[in-house]
């Protein structure tokens, strides 16, 4: 094993970076070291992909130590990755990167402040992914946010104090419940411990505190996702945040609540998580089709793709709960039951949807640049001024289509055949996305991009400078890469999602497993 | 073998790529030379690979690359060249190339020149990857990207609104057959698990031979009284009827006509719209399965043949008249799938590829030569200017009517009698529509062909002075086609009487799971009116003999002359007809109303009901009950009501969820202690 301590490096460089950059201020170059960090950053975090050993699908990289052992109170620094944090912790310190490249110009003020807020945020995201104590894991769930708020309510829009106030309270109310939980499982393990195995390993838990766990749970999680009908914080935190702060919130705080289904809700509580997996399948499936039909009249774009993204967002939670009625499902081949295809089909839409959401998000900012305005009606025909942009825009709307060929493609059609295994009829509601994600996405590329130009501004604008075609052209590389290819991110992850579906499955229900049988 | 057909599929891809990113700098002619080379390239391949398979009887059935594995599900790229594929390779290439060269001309002087040659490059690869799939992943994929490419050339003149609607509704329209097509690929992973054709043609136990048990079935298939081939049959048919535009999913064909003419010829009549043609002939084996699908898809084939015929009489542009035709046509091919005569819809897809491509040249032709005026009131008398135009449209013309010695004819006349002979319960219905459909062929096609190119010259006199014969690049491939157009009819002796289509097995991937063999095209022996047929069939010229004296051959005649009467002879008929029955002018100028109806009920409904939910339950409900009145009740009833006034509502969420979580944590202990 290495040993390096590559986990608590990508935790901190950018966490202390981040203080270097504001203490290096805005007159020395903090763009640059800025940059800098992040790029460092990233490229540390690329030997993870190659020297994690995917087929073992195990936690690795461990790094423990004491860190609170006082007052009879137990908490360690505990970290770990498996193929599924790996992928997350890529996507954070890739669109990182990418947000700070495209906020080159567009932030004016305080600039070593914003620069270093962002990479405050990803040491800690960071550290959400890479945490394997309860303890250590909300630390870092809650730190991200103290960041997300400034970057939403420094440099947000006008109403960014409304925004930002409504964002805390959803996620602070999360929070609370969260905490109790924690603490109260805590309680109950033998040894007074917060590690994230020691909690997967209660069974001594009452149905009824399981499902107070399981709601504390869902409630915090489903509000960052978000879950309908937790998510009215985001259209708002979305529309006003710059944005930096739009794409990170797509890109990488809603991974987060995903992440935390999967690493916290679902192994601690798997009874209740199966008992009640109805709700959040059907919750998802509301998600599905009244987040597309609301996407469809919104008349700002930065609204529109937060919506949609919110829908999209739905094909998450919805692979991950139809684990339950799929275990021990099996028609043909007594080795496939379709949990994995289904949870590797909800990982594959994280990652898609960071790509995709965080590329709509970007190329909105390019015209928010240009134009200082976000509404849909202000634009017509900008294919004629902007056709270098146009041709991205196309790109990224297909893949938030679904195209096949674009990363959007991937996860949903995962979740869309091992749903149909679940139910028909839930494919059948989850399916309606082909239809209503491609009404909303094209009419929107209609009234933007095509059309005669009819204003003086649109006629005034200009085609994408050198950094932002750079910007977008490594996220349509990434797009399609991952449209025509997925198998390196699905062969980094399946492992590991067979590992943890041991620990998914209530003890009645075990799934059946290659070789087994 | 296998580095050729990568070859094939890649080579218009790696040329679109260039021209697409690089065009502007490559100029016009590079790029022209770059895409129609590669495609032609692709055709020669495509023709070797024929040889080998046809006349050889090689078929291939391999992998490419794993693009996932999951769940222990093996998700590859791979072609399986069979008799099928490879026919339609070469039709796909064939038209491709001589949409490539015609280009050259008509697209001459448009400044999105490069751009155009590389959609239809990217077009040509798509097709192709759809065609020679040997699975499910595939096929998806091509059929998505050819629907991709289709709405990029719709769209191609994106200035104009008209042109960007189409392309959207287009897309849109295509999106619900694709929807029942990925619900249908999902219940084929249920039954088969796995995406590889042949694998599951094997699992889901539709050779037409024995049985291995039943599968267990989903509570709701068993609640619709459907079992899983119906399904999944009636799945995959839905998708069909999106990209083959059958009724109630034509709606965006007609409109597809905002492009520019040669996408016409080449997407929406030659190529992407026999992709559902295809696709049905392609699962055969699963079809023969369903004797209810198989009768549905009569039904919907021969309301699509009859009434989008009748439309196309009171079409004025010339454009919109070869669609509407388009329609029907597909309509036959679709019944002919209905009455299990796949190698009759096949083969009336290829020669109608080669007529119907001809005809949408021609069609363009006349176009740039009458300075883009598509209105066929203002044209006439075409055929004294452009020779070459006005007689290779004819020869497409008496192709589409189903004359005899026309590829049409041999087409045509089969699937009449294949569903002639077919006893499914809806065949009646369908052979009564197809027959009419014979007289309403003839009279639109003559229709059209007398108003353009016969008659008084109407067009304008700056137009008429400036008439003449399109240069070489346009009327070179019009030639090209219609030689296909008077000989393709030749091989209905191989190709649907002989066994070109079920001679050969095609090989289980791994014999070990003890798989079964499969055909091209299977056809189960209660349904096979094919059989009828061959039985009857003595030749090719006791074929032409036997049409000769049969009904839709007198039927095509009378529409033909019907149409000399019409609109040669007494041009005051159109108008007392107009006048007799002005509400069937009215239904039909009004394309039955379908356009009406789902812009008020299904565009206007979902966003009437995107608009409530938004303003009532985002807004009202969660946002300003919820959000904002816990808020509001925790301060009443603390008695805080001044302060609520001042907005600082969200003091009070605060205090309301600390209030919870105490709760919670009380209780949580409660539990803890008992």
């Amino acid at each position: 094993m290495m040993e390096w301590p590559i986990l608590s490096f990508l935790i901190w460089l950018p966490i202390m970076g981040g203080f270097g950059v504001l203490i290096v201020g805005d007159r020395y170059g903090a763009r640059q070291a800025a940059l800098l960090v992040a790029a460092i950053s990233f490229l540390i975090s690329l030997p993870l992909y190659f020297a994690y050993d995917a087929a073992a699908g195990t936690m690795q990289f461990t790094e423990t130590f004491k860190w609170i052992d006082a007052l009879g109170v137990h908490v360690n620094y505990d970290l770990g990755v498996d193929g599924v944090s790996i992928a997350l912790i890529l996507l954070n310190t890739f669109m990182t990167l990418l947000v700070l490249a495209a906020s080159w110009d567009s932030v004016k003020e305080r600039v070593a402040q914003y620069m270093a807020a962002f990479l405050i945020m990803e040491g800690l995201v960071n550290g959400v992914f890479m945490a394997r104590d309860a303890l250590l894991f909300y630390v870092f769930f809650e730190g991200m946010l103290i960041p997300l708020f400034l970057i939403l309510g420094v440099w947000g829009g006008p109403q960014r104090i409304h925004a930002t106030i409504k964002y805390f309270i959803y996620t602070f109310a999360g929070s609370v419940f969260l905490l109790v939980s924690l603490i109260y499982l805590y309680t109950q393990t033998s040894n007074g411990s917060f590690f994230l195995p020691d909690l997967y390993a209660l069974t001594n838990l009452s149905e009824n505190a399981q499902l107070l766990v399981f709601l504390s749970f869902l409630v915090a999680f489903g509000v960052k996702v978000p879950l309908w009908p937790l998510h009215t914080w985001l259209p708002e935190a979305y529309s006003q945040a710059p944005t930096g702060g739009s794409v990170m919130l797509a890109a990488i705080s809603v991974k987060v609540g995903g992440y935390a289904f999967y690493r916290l809700a679902m192994p601690i509580v798997p009874e209740a998580s199966h008992d009640w997996a109805l709700l959040v399948v059907s919750l998802s499936l509301v998600a599905i089709v009244y987040m597309s039909l609301i996407a469809l009249v919104q008349s700002n774009l930065k609204k529109l793709v937060a919506y949609s993204s919110v829908a999209h967002m739905g094909f998450v939670t919805l692979g991950f709960f139809l684990v339950f009625k799929l275990q021990g499902l099996a028609f043909v081949d007594a080795n496939v039951s379709g949990s994995v295809l289904a949870v590797q089909g909800a990982m594959v839409q994280m990652v898609s949807h960071g790509f995709v959401a965080g590329a709509l998000f970007l190329a909105i900012g390019m015209l928010f640049e240009r134009m200082q305005t976000v509404e849909i009606s202000a634009y017509q025909g900008i294919t004629t001024r902007m056709p270098v942009f146009a041709a991205f825009f196309m790109l990224f709307a297909m893949a938030n289509v679904g195209l096949p060929g674009t990363s959007g493609f991937v996860g949903e059609f995962f979740v869309i055949l091992a749903s149909a295994k679940a139910h028909f009829w839930v494919a059948f509601i989850a399916a309606t996305i082909l239809i209503l994600g491609a009404a909303y996405t094209l009419w929107v590329v209609k009234r933007v991009l095509f059309g005669e130009v009819n204003s003086s501004e649109v006629n005034k604008l200009s085609d994408l400078n050198r950094r932002e075609f750079v910007i977008l052209a490594v996220l349509a590389l990434a797009v399609l890469w991952l449209g025509w290819w997925p198998e390196p991110l699905t062969r980094l992850m399946e492992g590991s999602i067979r590992e943890w579906m041991m620990i998914v499955s209530p003890s009645d229900l075990m799934p059946v497993v290659k070789g087994s049988s | 073998m296998s580095f050729i057909l990568v070859l094939i599929v890649i080579a218009p891809l790696l040329a679109s790529i260039v021209a697409g990113l690089f065009g502007h700098k490559l100029g016009k002619t590079w790029s022209h030379r770059l895409t129609t080379g590669s495609v032609a390239l692709s055709f020669l391949l495509s023709l070797f690979v024929f040889k080998a398979v046809a006349l050889d009887s090689v078929i291939l059935n391999e992998n490419v690359y794993l693009w996932a594995e999951v769940d222990s599900i093996k998700m590859q790229f791979g072609f399986l060249i069979d008799n099928l594929s490879v026919l339609m390779m070469v039709v796909v290439t064939f038209v491709s190339l001589m949409v490539h060269i015609y280009t050259i001309g008509y697209m001459h002087d448009d400044p999105g020149y490069t751009r155009f040659f590389s959609y239809i490059s990217l077009f040509t690869f798509a097709m192709l990857l759809l065609v020679m799939s040997n699975n499910f992943l595939q096929l998806f994929f091509g059929w998505e990207l050819v629907g991709l490419v289709s709405y990029l050339l719709i769209g191609f003149w994106y200035n104009k609104e008209t042109a960007a609607y189409a392309s959207m509704k287009a897309f849109i329209v295509n999106r619900i057959g694709d929807f029942g097509f990925i619900l249908g690929i999902a219940v084929v992973l249920i039954y088969a698990n796995s995406l590889d054709y042949i694998q599951v043609f094997d699992r889901l136990e539709v050779s037409v031979v024995g049985g291995k048990g039943d599968l267990p079935l989903d509570p709701i298939t068993q609640a619709l009284g459907l079992s899983h081939q119906d399904l999944i049959a009636l799945l995959l048919f839905i998708g069909a009827m999106g990209k083959s535009a059958q009724v109630p999913l034509h709606v965006w064909l007609p409109d597809s006509m905002e492009g520019p003419t040669p996408i016409s010829a080449l997407i929406h009549a030659a190529t992407m719209v026999t992709a559902g043609i295809f696709l049905v002939a392609r699962m055969s084996p699963i079809y023969e399965q369903s004797d209810m699908v198989l009768n549905f898809i009569l039904v919907i084939g021969a309301t699509t043949a009859f009434f989008m015929g009748l439309i196309a009489i009171v079409q004025t542009d010339i454009k919109r008249v070869v669609a509407y035709s388009t329609l029907s046509q597909l309509g036959y091919m679709t019944v002919a799938l209905g009455a299990s005569a796949y190698s009759a819809a096949i083969f009336h897809l290829m020669t109608h590829a080669f007529f119907k491509a001809l005809l949408f040249l021609a069609a363009g032709s006349v176009i740039v030569a009458m300075h883009h005026e598509q209105d066929m009131r203002k044209m006439g008398g075409l055929r004294r200017h452009m020779p070459v135009t006005y007689w290779t449209a004819v020869m497409g013309a008496l192709a589409l009517c189903g004359i005899p010695v026309f590829s049409g004819f041999f087409s045509k006349d089969l699937i009449i009698e294949a569903v002639h002979h077919s006893e499914l319960s809806a065949a009646g219905y369908a052979y009564v529509l197809v027959l009419l459909g014979v007289t309403i062929t003839a009279f639109y096609t003559f229709r059209m062909i007398f108003m353009v190119f016969h008659g008084d010259e109407r067009m304008d006199d700056e137009t008429l002075l400036h008439l003449k014969e399109s240069p070489k690049v346009i009327t070179v491939p019009l030639i090209l086609l219609a030689i296909p157009t008077v000989i393709a009819g030749f091989f209905v002796g191989p190709i649907v009487m002989g066994d070109y289509f079920s001679q050969v097995l095609l090989p289980a991937q791994n014999a070990s799971e003890g798989m079964r063999d499969v055909t091209t095209i299977m056809v189960a022996e209660r349904h096979d009116a094919i059989a009828t047929l061959r039985e009857g069939y003595h030749g090719i010229f006791s074929f032409i003999g036997h049409g000769l004296l049969s009904l839709p051959f007198w039927l095509a005649l009378a529409g033909i002359g019907l149409a000399w009467w019409v609109y040669i002879k007494d041009d005051s008929v159109a108008d007392k007809a107009h006048d007799k029955l002005p509400w069937l002018y009215r239904l039909l100028d009004n394309k039955y109303y379908a356009d009406s109806f789902n812009q008020k009920f299904f565009a206007n409904g979902l966003v009437y009901l995107g608009t409530s939910l938004w303003s009532f339950i985002d807004r009202l409900i969660i946002d300003g009950l919820l959000v904002n009145g816990v808020g509001r009740v925790i301060g009443w009833s603390a008695g805080w009501a001044r302060k609520v006034q001042t907005g600082y509502v969200y003091h009070y969420a605060f205090a309301m969820v600390v209030g919870l979580a105490l709760m919670l944590g009380w209780i949580l202990l409660a539990l803890r202690s008992a």
